[in-house]
């Protein structure tokens, strides 16, 4: 039993490619242009719209911003292709942003509170890993089971307290700019990634695994493609990613708190799920992604600073996630209800 | 997901007599264990602190403190065993208790049972949305409960915007109402238990609740057995939208406080509290009743620990384990019973 695309109801429909189309119909008219022209329009809109939202000073916040939200949705785009679901990457941030405080607060050099911040992440991912492919539970069960257990266990460490002290350096790093353009140096690590993670994805045997898992994982099996073993370092990835952004997180806000990034596992699943990753699994690209976070991103920061209260963004999150779900249904509906129509008058 | 489904009684053999059978069905129900681990975290935090059960506050606690989340859970259990799952339920009890709020404020004088209408209706309400977007939409409800959850979130903050609920904007009745009791058992247990046995008997008995099992077990087939699958999916989503509804209600009953955030989290509390109640996540199996041990046991654990003299910040890290050891432990029956039941095939053959 795979992980979400039992959970819904009957018989999801997967759309295949239509080769009855040319190939650059079938190459542009995809869900991801859509993310990407949605995300263009509203970027344009915004900068004309709103004052001061075209300035470098607005990209480079908007950036920083986005970037803890982009480095996890990543790996859980992996996830969520293959059938399965990760809650617990907010709690392994705030676990990894604690680990971090404690560690050089009892005078571990940074450098080696990263690493062991990061090897916390991978096992963090393995548990969750271990869980799902070797015992057998369903992701979305064991996921919010860790979500509240990581979390706990952040919480348990440093109570209500928070460390602030950490290395000017670092934390100067990770706010700096390229020279006057607003383009943060840590975007340099989140494209490498983003790189990475497409290459591993759409061209690599690993990452077509991926997709195979998550359209049917008998016929995964039967191609070859080792199920728990893929399924377990895709986990163990959202578990390192999640790490290596509550490195970022702590370093950006100057603070190690157990509550750091509470509530961010949603964020990222509507973001991923907004870039054109089915729930079901074995549908998605990366770059939909990607466009998928930019645009909460700028919606986000275009409305802040036309002052409308930030947290009345959710409202439009959640519908673009609900209009981004429903409107491939609706327009399937709506060219099987005139193909009906057409078929009666003749 | 074959985990043990304990309650259809099973057309037992003639022999045993029927308190004999009525005894061993307890036993071997997955409920018990949840009550047995009550009983025990109850028992000993008491002889460590007699007061945790025999002080009159103590007993309150005990029974009040999981009323509101016991609701949330009921209705969250109902949507888990059509196979979907409602993620909106925090937010719609957000709403409903700043609405609540409003009530008072807005209308003076107004009868505190018609908010309670009116606040179980609106979370109704907030629930058909999800389940027509679930149901007609044919999308899952994974991802339609978290986008209503950030959208009904963003509703609230829209209208609550800073502006908070206090405890001198309520009537003093309704606030007696969240704290007073009856035979020393609080008013909102009792409301909370009504619910909770008249959920537990229509799963059971009627042919509505059986039909919701039969749909979480196997939708494609319920649908081929002409069970009316969007209606029932939909009368789901109304039930757990109108219980959160209820439970914002006695939200500002209980606290007298509203803000913005209020209810933030509790879905993924909720969801928890059936998991380990024995709700299997992938719907059909589980009782409403296990739902509410869970939440009990939660919500008693979290009271527990700073008595059994651990920090409370390891709260959630205990809950965390018990979700887990929970779900390892139905795999582990579902196992056991898959097993049986091949052997006695087997023997039949």
């Amino acid at each position: 039993m795979t992980g979400i695309d039992t959970a819904a109801t009957t018989a999801a429909p997967r759309t295949y490619p239509d080769y009855s189309r040319p190939l650059w119909q079938r190459w542009t008219l995809t869900r991801e242009t859509a993310v990407i022209g949605a995300l263009i329009v509203v970027a344009v809109v915004a900068s004309v719209v709103v004052p001061n939202f075209g300035t470098t000073v607005t990209l480079g916040f908007l950036l920083l911003d986005v970037t803890p939200i982009l480095m996890i949705a990543l790996p859980m785009t992996f996830v969520i292709v293959s059938g399965e679901i990760d809650l617990s990457v907010a709690s392994t941030l705030g676990l990894s942003s604690v680990l971090l405080g404690v560690l050089t607060k009892a005078g571990w050099p940074i450098e080696a509170a990263m690493v062991a911040c990061l090897v916390v992440g991978l096992l963090a991912g393995a548990v969750n890993g271990f869980l799902v492919t070797v015992v057998g539970l369903p992701s979305l069960a064991v996921t919010i089971g860790t979500l509240a257990l990581f979390r706990g266990v952040a919480v348990g460490l440093l109570g209500t307290t928070a460390i602030t002290d950490f290395p000017f350096f670092w934390q100067n790093l990770v706010q700096m700019r390229f020279g006057t353009s607003g383009i943060p140096v840590v975007m340099v690590l989140v494209v490498v990634l983003i790189i990475v993670f497409a290459v591993v994805l759409h061209a690599t045997p690993y990452g077509r695994g991926l997709f195979a898992l998550g359209l049917s994982k008998e016929t995964a099996a039967f191609s070859g493609v080792n199920v728990a073993r893929t399924k377990f370092i895709a986990f163990m990835l959202t578990g390192l990613i999640s790490a290596l952004a509550g490195i970022y997180w702590t370093l950006r806000y100057g603070s190690a708190r157990g509550d750091n990034a509470t509530g961010l596992e949603l964020s990222v699943i509507a973001a991923v799920l907004l870039g054109g990753v089915s729930i079901f699994g074995g549908k998605g690209a990366l770059h939909g992604v990607v466009a998928g976070v930019l645009l909460i991103g700028v919606l986000q920061s275009a409305l802040r600073l036309a002052n409308v209260s930030s947290d009345a963004i959710n409202i439009i999150t959640g519908v673009l996630l609900i209009v981004s779900v429903l409107s491939p249904r609706v327009l399937a509906w709506f060219k099987a209800s005139r193909a009906t129509r057409r078929r009666t008058l003749t | 997901m074959t985990a043990p489904t304990i309650t259809p009684p099973a057309p037992a053999p003639a022999g045993p007599s029927a308190a004999s059978r009525i005894f061993r069905s307890f036993t071997r129900a997955r409920e018990t264990g949840i009550l047995a681990a009550l009983i025990i975290v109850i028992a000993v935090t008491t002889a460590i602190n007699p007061g945790f059960l025999f002080s009159p506050d103590g007993w309150r606690d005990l029974l009040l403190t999981p009323a509101i989340l016991a609701l949330v859970a009921i209705g969250q259990a109902i949507v888990i065993i059509t196979r979907n799952v409602d993620l909106s339920v925090g937010s719609v009890v957000g709403l409903t208790a700043y609405l609540t709020g409003q009530l008072f404020v807005g209308i003076p004088g107004i009868p505190i049972i018609l908010v309670f209408v009116i606040g179980a209706l609106a979370g109704g309400l907030l629930g058909l949305v999800n389940g027509a977007l679930v149901a007609y939409g044919k999308v899952p409800a994974l991802v339609i409960t978290l986008g209503t959850l950030y959208a009904y979130r963003g509703i609230n903050v829209l209208w609550a915007g800073s502006n908070r609920i206090n405890a001198s904007d309520v009537p003093s009745a309704f606030l007696n109402l969240g704290t007073g009791s009856f035979l020393s058992i609080p008013y909102l247990t009792i409301l909370a238990l009504v619910v909770l046995l008249v959920a537990g008997w229509y799963l059971r008995n009627r042919r509505g609740g059986r039909e919701l099992y039969a749909i979480g077990s196997d939708p494609a087939a319920a649908e081929l057995y002409g069970l009316k699958v969007t209606r029932r999916v939909l009368t789901a989503f109304v039930l757990s939208g109108a219980l959160a509804g209820l439970a914002g209600v006695l939200f500002v009953a209980r606290y007298g406080t509203v803000s913005s955030q209020t209810g933030t989290g509790l879905e993924l509390q909720a969801v928890g509290a059936a998991v380990i109640g024995g709700v299997a996540i992938f719907g059909g199996s589980g009782s409403v009743y296990g739902a509410a041990l869970g939440a009990m046991l939660l919500l008693t654990i979290n009271r527990a620990l700073p008595i059994l003299g651990i920090q409370d910040f390891w709260q959630q890290a205990v809950v965390g384990v018990l979700i887990i050891g929970a779900i390892v432990l139905d795999r582990v029956l579902a196992l056991r019973l898959s097993r049986r039941l091949v052997a006695e095939r087997e023997v039949g053959a």
